[in-house]
C-alpha cells in the first residue's frame, strides 16, 4: 500500500506518492524533490549534515520516515535566504569563517536556526556549542561556527532591547 | 532496510489490533528503530505509527500530586515544561544530557524507555549476539567490552540499557501505563526491563501488543525539587552515551537525610536502582563520609564482565560525585553543560 505524503517545503505545498514506503524525509528532499541542499552525511543521525526544521523544529531527516510527516511544514537551507539576500546566520558564517568545504554547513545553518528559535542558548558561547553538538564538522571550524551564532545572538538581543526601549 | 507495510492508525484500540499481528512493531520518532532498521539489527514485517493517537502528547498535573506524562511527549518537551523542569530537576538534567537537541525534538518518552542497547556487537548482524539472534553467543564477552555491563549481566549478554530518562525516573518510582490487548495495566519502570539471564531477547515484560501510553511520577516524587542532579560521564564532553551515571535525589530536613534516591546508568542491562544505598543514607547527615559510605554500597554486588573493572570505581565516584552536587542544592538552572561533572564557568570558552 502506497501512501500519498502531502508536505509544505520552503513555503510550496507538494503532494508526494514515493513508490517505496522506506523513504526518510533526507532522501524524499533530495531524490523527489531535488533539493539536494540538505546532505546526507552518515545517514544514521550521527553527524546533523541532515538537519532540517519540521514544523520549526530541528531534526535528523535521515531517521524521520516521510509517511510519518505527512501534512508537515519543512524548512530547508534552500528556504532561508530571501531571493538574493543572505539569511543574517549564512552571512555570519561567511564573516566567521565558519566552513571550510562546506559540507555539513546547511546542517549547521539550519541546527542554527533551530537553536536560535528553541533560545535557550542566549549569548552563552558554551550553550551554543552544548547546542549545536548534534552537528558534527569534520574540517573542525567550531571555532567560527560558534562566533557566527553567537554573532546573530547578540545582534538579536540589541534588536530586542531597542524594541523594548 | 527490509520493507515492510506501514499503517497509522487512529485510536489506541486500533494501534494494539494492528500491533498485535505477527511482525508488527511499533513507530513512534522513530530515532532509534529507523537506524536499527537501516543496519538490519530491527527486520518489521509492518510499521503501527502511534505518532498521531490522540491523547498521548500531554504533561498532566494528577490531583494527588503527581504528573502524568504521555508517551509521546517529546523528550525537548518535556526538559523545558518549566513546572515539570522545577518539580523534577534530574529527569530534566537527564533529558537534556542525552543525544543531541535534534534526537531531542523528535524522540519521544515512551520510544526512550524501549531504546536498545548501544553494544557494537548487537548492531553488527555479522557478530554473534545472543540478545538480536538467540542461541548465536555473545562476541562482546571476548571483544571490545570496555563500556559494558558490571551489575546484572550473565553469560549470555553483558550490554547496558543506554538511557538516561530512565535513571532518575527509576529513582522516583516511575510507573510505566499500559494499554494491552486486555485493557490497561502498570507496571513499575523498574520491573519494566528484564536482566538478562539465559534469555537477553526478552529485554522487557511488554506482551505482544502491548503499548506503553504513559509514565506516571506519584505524590513523593517532587519531596526531592531542592537536592536532585543527574551526573554523567562521556568519552566526549557532549552527544555521547554514558561511561556510567547517576542520579541523586535527597530531602534532607535540619541537615539530616530524611530520604534519599539512587539509580545508575550505564552500568547493567537496566535502569539501576541502589536501594542498600539509599537505605544507608535515611537519617545520616549529607556529609562526606555519609556518601562514601553509600557510594561503595552501590557498587558492592558488581563485577567485570570484561574489560572494565574501572567502570566499578568509576561509577562508585560518579554516585559520590551526584549525592555531594544533589546536597549542595539544586542549581536554579541547569547547568549549560548538563550532567556533566566537570565545572564550568559560566561563558567561558575553552572549558569542556
Amino acid at each position: 500500500m502506497h501512501h500519498s505524503i502531502s508536505l509544505t517545503v520552503n513555503g510550496v505545498p507538494h503532494d508526494i506518492a514515493p513508490s517505496d514506503v522506506r523513504v526518510t524525509l533526507l532522501d524524499l528532499l533530495r531524490e523527489h524533490l531535488h533539493l539536494i541542499g540538505t546532505k546526507k552525511g552518515c545517514d544514521r543521525g550521527q553527524c546533523g549534515a541532515c538537519t532540517i526544521l519540521v514544523n520549526g523544529r530541528r531534526i535528523n531527516s535521515c531517521l524521520a520516515l516521510a509517511a510519518s510527516h505527512d501534512g508537515a511544514a519543512i524548512t530547508t537551507i534552500e528556504g532561508v535566504a530571501r531571493d538574493d539576500q543572505l539569511h543574517p546566520l549564512q552571512a555570519a558564517f561567511i564573516a566567521h569563517d565558519g566552513f571550510q568545504c562546506g559540507f555539513c554547513t546547511p546542517g549547521q545553518i539550519m541546527s542554527a536556526l533551530g537553536l536560535i528559535n528553541e533560545g535557550q542558548a542566549g549569548c552563552d558561547p558554551e550553550r551554543i556549542r552544548e547546542g549545536m553538538s548534534g552537528n558534527l564538522c569534520r574540517c573542525g571550524a567550531y571555532a567560527g561556527i560558534t562566533e557566527a551564532v553567537l554573532d546573530v545572538q547578540k545582534s538579536l538581543a540589541e534588536t530586542e532591547k531597542r524594541q523594548v526601549a | 532496510m527490509k520493507s515492510f507495510d506501514y499503517v497509522r492508525p487512529t485510536s489506541v484500540p486500533e494501534a494494539i489490533a494492528a500491533g498485535s499481528l505477527p511482525g508488527a512493531t511499533y513507530l513512534a520518532a522513530g530515532t532509534n528503530l529507523l537506524d536499527l532498521m537501516k543496519g538490519g539489527v530491527s527486520r518489521p514485517d509492518r510499521l503501527v505509527d502511534v505518532t498521531r493517537l490522540p491523547g498521548l502528547d500531554r504533561i498532566e498535573a494528577l490531583a494527588d500530586g503527581g504528573v502524568r506524562v504521555g508517551a509521546l511527549v517529546r523528550n525537548a518537551d518535556l526538559a523545558h515544561d518549566a513546572t515539570f523542569a522545577k518539580a523534577y530537576p534530574a529527569v530534566a538534567e537527564a533529558l537534556l544530557s542525552g543525544a543531541s537537541a535534534q534526537l531531542r525534538n523528535a524522540a519521544t518518552v515512551g520510544g526512550n524507555l524501549l531504546q536498545r542497547t548501544r553494544c557494537a556487537y548487537f548492531y553488527d548482524v555479522a557478530s554473534g549476539c545472543n540478545k538480536r539472534e538467540p542461541g548465536s553467543g555473545c562476541d562482546a564477552r571476548h571483544g571490545d567490552n570496555r563500556l559494558h555491563a558490571i551489575l546484572g549481566w550473565s553469560d549470555a549478554c553483558i550490554a547496558t540499557h543506554p538511557s538516561d530518562l530512565c535513571v532518575p525516573l527509576v529513582a522516583l518510582d516511575a510507573v510505566v501505563e499500559i494499554e494491552t490487548n486486555s485493557g490497561r495495566r502498570e507496571v513499575r519502570l523498574e520491573d519494566l526491563h528484564r536482566l538478562p539471564g539465559k534469555a537477553p531477547e526478552r529485554e522487557t515484560v511488554l506482551e505482544v501488543g502491548d503499548l506503553i501510553v504513559a509514565v506516571r511520577l506519584p505524590p513523593d516524587a517532587h519531596n526531592f525539587s531542592q537536592h536532585a542532579r543527574y551526573l554523567k560521564l562521556r568519552d566526549r564532553t557532549s552527544y555521547a552515551f554514558a561511561v556510567v551515571s547517576a542520579a541523586a535525589c535527597l530531602s534532607i530536613d535540619r541537615n539530616k537525610i530524611a530520604e534519599a534516591r539512587i539509580a545508575l546508568g550505564g552500568v547493567a542491562p537496566k535502569p539501576w536502582r541502589a536501594r542498600e544505598a539509599e537505605k544507608l543514607l535515611a537519617g545520616a547527615a549529607p556529609d562526606a563520609e555519609s556518601f562514601r559510605r553509600a557510594a561503595k554500597a552501590a557498587l558492592a554486588e558488581a563485577k567485570p564482565s570484561g574489560d572494565n573493572a574501572f567502570k566499578i570505581e568509576l561509577a562508585c565516584r560518579i554516585v559520590l560525585r551526584a549525592l555531594a552536587a544533589a546536597a549542595a542544592g539544586t542549581p536554579e538552572r541547569i547547568p549549560a553543560l548538563p550532567a556533566s561533572p566537570f565545572s564550568t564557568q559560566p561563558g567561558g570558552s575553552h572549558d569542556v
